[in-house]
């Protein structure tokens, strides 16, 4: 195997692999108290995919793929704030009564 | 910035989301963890941000600011209960912009350095198909699911003959239209995939019903983790990947948990309703026998002289809003000495975890909420099992009546309490359609009422 002749495809699915590993443990050990956060939380961070959308939304001129993009960006960032914001009240609410 | 330094930021911010998964282990680091939730979408976008390709800022701000504008004044304003539709209202943005990345990515690929129109690198392509198709699955199943929990949609489940085989064939055509896809790269089979994944988000969560709802807000949550991680083979982009893989495994994970507390395989979830709840019906409800009902005074006398009171909360408490009252109900107790616990079931509510974050609204100390495992055998030592909004998490005939609908799903031990106060509306069964036993028991006592109208009126007499 030469270095650099791996098909892209074979290392995104490594990456995926280990990383559906990773997120096995970790959310097994998430307190069923703290489901509801888990999953606005996980709704904020999969609206990570605002990276694919400012990529398309880059380009100077106006085009198909930026009109789209443009709204990818409007809709995941409604998610990222709405998600993340949702999550930090819901955690205020377990937080204030130690 | 050189591409090897975008995704060594790239690869922080990966670890910033595990870690912020990591901190809801327990609430005294789930805050920290939300805040490298956080940081590392701050460092994905400011890294997306540098790239050469990005430079349209005023564009993208504008789609920032509008975008986090609506999500903010969403966030502050939603009320608690509500959260369940907040969440599938949310899923299904997550997969709109998935399609229109998809889409972007389809038709300008020159953008992303991944080929030419019609002619893009195959990882990509299927990273394309699949990132759309979940996309559009997510997108219609979540407005669906929205429509159920906000009440637009009856909540009962919508079937119709031969939906099994429909579904089939159109799972089968989607399959085929996406291995097409990725072979031949034709325009039309990528509009073909949008519209056929429209439709089947729409097929496969109408027939579900409202108590199912818990699996289906975990398995869109699921989806929209898919959806990313399709994106993240389309741009090459190990972020995405790792993200979606994390979101993906944390919505599997509680569909599993969620069906397990209802003791029902994710197949039979999937295919919608109690197969067998109108047979069921036909049996049971034709006894007649005597309950007793009390009023909140009886019940506040009881609960009064009790040492030890457990609360089983329900989704009857969520739609009443009755969490306030029910706390300062407790509270009250409290001061008189009895010991006050709350018992959870696993699939109380509309979502997972709905009765932990409504009683935390409410100010109830997190250390009186106990799962049902942790509960469960302290009720041959309680002396009032105080049911609020609940039925069929507490249905003995799920341990002792192989013929019914529910045999086998976990119960709550309320029966073996002295005595078992029911709040409820009416003497209609739950939504299994299941009669249970209890409401008959010489120890139960029914408390017919709204369940927030019960707790102040309680909590009136107990002043």
């Amino acid at each position: 195997m030469q270095p650099g002749s791996v098909d892209p495809l074979i290392f995104g699915i490594t990456v995926l692999v280990l990383a559906c590993f990773v997120g096995y443990y970790v959310v097994w050990r998430v307190t069923p108290a703290l489901h509801s956060p888990l999953m606005s939380v996980t709704n904020g961070i999969s609206s990570v995919i605002i990276v694919g959308a400012l990529i398309a939304a880059g380009p100077s001129e106006a085009n198909f793929a930026q009109i789209m993009g443009f709204f990818a960006v409007v809709l995941a960032s409604i998610n990222i704030f709405g998600g993340f914001i949702v999550t930090q009240r819901m955690l205020s609410m377990f937080k204030k009564k130690r | 910035m050189t591409d090897n330094i975008s995704a060594i930021l790239y690869l922080i911010s990966s670890v910033f989301f595990i870690l912020a998964l990591r901190g809801l282990s327990s609430p005294g680091t789930a805050r920290q963890g939300n805040v490298f939730g956080i940081l590392g979408m701050i460092i994905a976008v400011g890294t997306t941000f540098t790239l050469p390709t990005v430079l349209s800022y005023e564009v993208i701000l504008a789609g920032i600011i509008i975008g986090g504008g609506i999500g903010t004044f969403i966030a502050r304003k939603i009320k608690m209960t509500a959260l369940p539709q907040l969440v599938a209202g949310f899923h299904s943005l997550v997969g709109l912009a998935a399609c229109f990345v998809a889409a972007a990515a389809f038709f300008r690929p020159e953008a992303y350095g991944i080929g030419t129109f019609l002619d893009i690198s195959t990882g990509s392509l299927i990273g394309i198909s699949i990132g759309l198709a979940i996309g559009a699955i997510t997108f219609t199943g979540s407005i669906i699911a929205f429509g159920k929990l906000q009440g637009l949609i009856t909540g009962a489940p919508l079937t119709f003959p031969g939906q099994h085989l429909v579904n089939a064939i159109l799972g089968i055509t989607l399959v085929a239209l996406i291995a097409w896809m990725t072979i031949e790269q034709i325009e039309s089979t990528f509009w073909g995939i949008f519209l056929l994944s429209l439709i089947i988000g729409i097929l496969i969560i109408v027939p579900i019903g409202g108590a199912d709802m818990p699996v289906v807000v975990s398995m869109l949550n699921s989806y929209s983790g898919w959806a990313a991680c399709g994106i993240g083979f389309t741009l090459g982009n190990s972020l995405l990947i790792v993200t979606g893989a994390l979101v993906g495994s944390s919505g599997a994970i509680l569909s599993y948990i969620m069906c397990k507390g209802m003791n029902r395989s994710f197949l039979s979830v999937i295919l919608g309703g109690f197969d067998d709840g109108s047979e069921i019906s036909g049996t049971t409800t034709s006894r007649e026998k005597a309950i007793k009902s009390g009023s909140a005074e009886d019940a506040a006398f009881i609960m009064k002289n009790a040492s030890s009171v457990i609360i089983v909360p329900g989704y009857g408490m969520a739609v009443a809003q009755a969490q306030h009252a029910l706390r300062e109900m407790g509270e009250l107790l409290q001061a008189d000495g009895v010991d006050v616990r709350y018992a959870i079931h696993p699939v109380a509510g509309r979502m997972p975890g709905h009765m932990n974050v409504l009683l935390a609204e409410a100010n109830v100390p997190y250390e009186q909420i106990l799962e049902l495992d942790e509960i469960n055998k302290d009720f041959t030592r309680a002396d009032v099992a105080f049911v609020i909004g609940a039925n069929d998490v507490t249905n003995p005939a799920a341990k002792t009546d192989p013929s019914s609908p529910i045999y086998g799903m976990p119960v709550l031990d309320i029966e073996n309490a002295k005595t078992v106060l029911f709040v409820k509306r009416s003497m209609a069964s739950g939504y299994a359609g299941v009669e249970n036993e209890l409401f008959f028991r010489d120890n139960t006592m029914m408390l017919f009422s709204d369940a927030k109208s019960m707790c102040d009126e309680i909590v009136q007499a107990l002043n």
